[in-house]
């Protein structure tokens, strides 16, 4: 797990990404345990509330799940939900800013959808 | 054991003959919350602490825990503990004397935190305080302030004089102890890279007054910079809380504190971010006439 802290992002969201990234990962498996908010908290000195918040947004989307007395732990089916939200969001993330860049730059829509093309060959 | 109450406080001013340091001061302490307290050299944030831990006389207002004043309270003021700059120690007592001494002031002090502690930090428990360095100095004040069992917990300049690693371990001890027994800390410190994300609420004190008051996150949610041609850029932000600029040639920078006016279209050519709370405190307090609404 990383954060930045110069970042200009909330840092409770940067906790649930670096969670979901680690869930997305397999880092952390469904079914297993996540590190306790104290132990992330201590870890990288984020204030216990800070990650709190963070995680309560993973157990809104049913990636993590609180079981009582015992802590958070990956919830059952938390990677398949995780890819789903993340192909749902490919376009708003990634595309729209390609388009804008490539308009920018005055590149056509036939050479991007080439390059696009080329990318899948070579990846 | 039950939640403590919280510290208010209402309407502190301090002036030192006729120099004003504290107008007005209106604060709550929330129990078992980590806070910031920011200001520049002189702001006068040591004063505020002493003040709220009864070390000397406000000169108006009044600081209350539960509707009962602080002021020579023994009951409420064993309850409060600051770690401040002042050397208040008999230069020839020993480390361990002074942790003893403390221990009997201290109901509840925990020995056992003390000893590991010190191992932590390498700190020679039979040196006397005057042979101590400035940064050994600071590591005894901390393991005193972090081993006594109070509600709140006040740390002038805790990082004073430490090194790197002694901060980050220091840092790793104060949130190991918070978890273990909640209470809340005020942290006074220029340090504020390395603070932002320990503290929940921040606090920042300029011209005698507390001109930000709020949590870390809303706080840095208010502060943007504004970048882009000089032209559109000062279109953009016109009307707006600017508390800063930069200008490199034809591109110029904004800083901003507050809301945007969402009505206003985004030129194409400006780009528009969050500010670190470094960053934001640096032109908020390097302003003549700081406006500011909370």
């Amino acid at each position: 797990m990383q954060f930045d802290f110069n970042s200009t992002e909330p840092l409770y969201l940067q906790v649930a990404e670096q969670i979901e990234e680690a869930i997305f990962t397999n880092s952390f498996e469904e079914g297993t345990q996540v590190p306790s908010t104290t132990e992330i908290s201590k870890q990288f000195h984020i204030n216990p509330a800070t990650v709190l918040k963070g995680m309560n947004i993973l157990v809104t989307h049913h990636f993590l799940e609180k079981r009582r007395g015992l802590g958070m732990f990956v919830a059952a089916g938390a990677h398949a939900k995780i890819r789903e939200k993340r192909q749902a969001e490919f376009y708003d993330d990634y595309v729209i800013n390609l388009v804008k860049e490539a308009k920018k730059l005055t590149l056509p829509e036939t050479t991007i959808l080439e390059m696009i093309k080329r990318g899948f060959k070579n990846g | 054991m039950a939640k403590s109450k919280p510290i208010i406080i209402k309407h502190v001013s301090k002036s030192f003959a006729k120099q004003q340091v504290l107008n007005n001061i209106d604060l709550t302490i929330e129990p078992e919350t980590i806070y910031g307290l920011l200001g520049r050299n002189g702001a006068g944030k040591s004063t505020l602490f002493n003040i709220i831990t009864n070390r000397i006389p406000s000169s108006s207002g009044e600081v209350t825990i539960g509707g009962q004043t602080v002021t020579n309270n023994d009951e409420l003021l064993n309850r409060i503990y600051l770690m401040s700059e002042a050397n208040l120690y008999p230069s020839r007592m020993r480390v361990k004397e002074i942790f003893k001494l403390t221990a009997q002031l201290y109901q509840g002090m925990d020995m056992a935190l003390t000893q590991t502690l010190t191992k932590q930090f390498g700190l020679n428990v039979n040196t006397r305080f005057s042979k101590l360095s400035t940064g050994s100095r600071s590591i005894m004040k901390l393991i005193i302030a972090l081993a006594v069992d109070v509600d709140y917990v006040f740390l002038d300049e805790p990082t004073l004089g430490l090194d790197a690693n002694h901060r980050r371990l220091f840092y790793d001890d104060l949130l190991d102890s918070y978890a273990k027994r909640p209470r809340s800390f005020i942290i006074s410190t220029h340090l504020i890279e390395e603070a932002s994300s320990l503290i929940e609420r921040v606090w920042v004190l300029q011209g005698h007054q507390i001109i930000i008051n709020g949590s870390t996150e809303a706080v840095l949610n208010k502060g943007f910079a504004v970048t882009g041609p000089t032209v559109d850029v000062e279109a953009y932000t016109k009307g707006l809380n600017i508390i800063g600029h930069e200008a490199l040639g034809n591109l110029m920078v904004h800083y901003i504190y507050g809301e945007l006016n969402n009505d206003r279209p985004i030129p194409d050519t400006v780009s528009i971010s969050h500010i670190d709370l470094q960053r934001l405190f640096i032109y908020l307090t390097n302003q003549e006439v700081a406006t500011v609404e909370n």
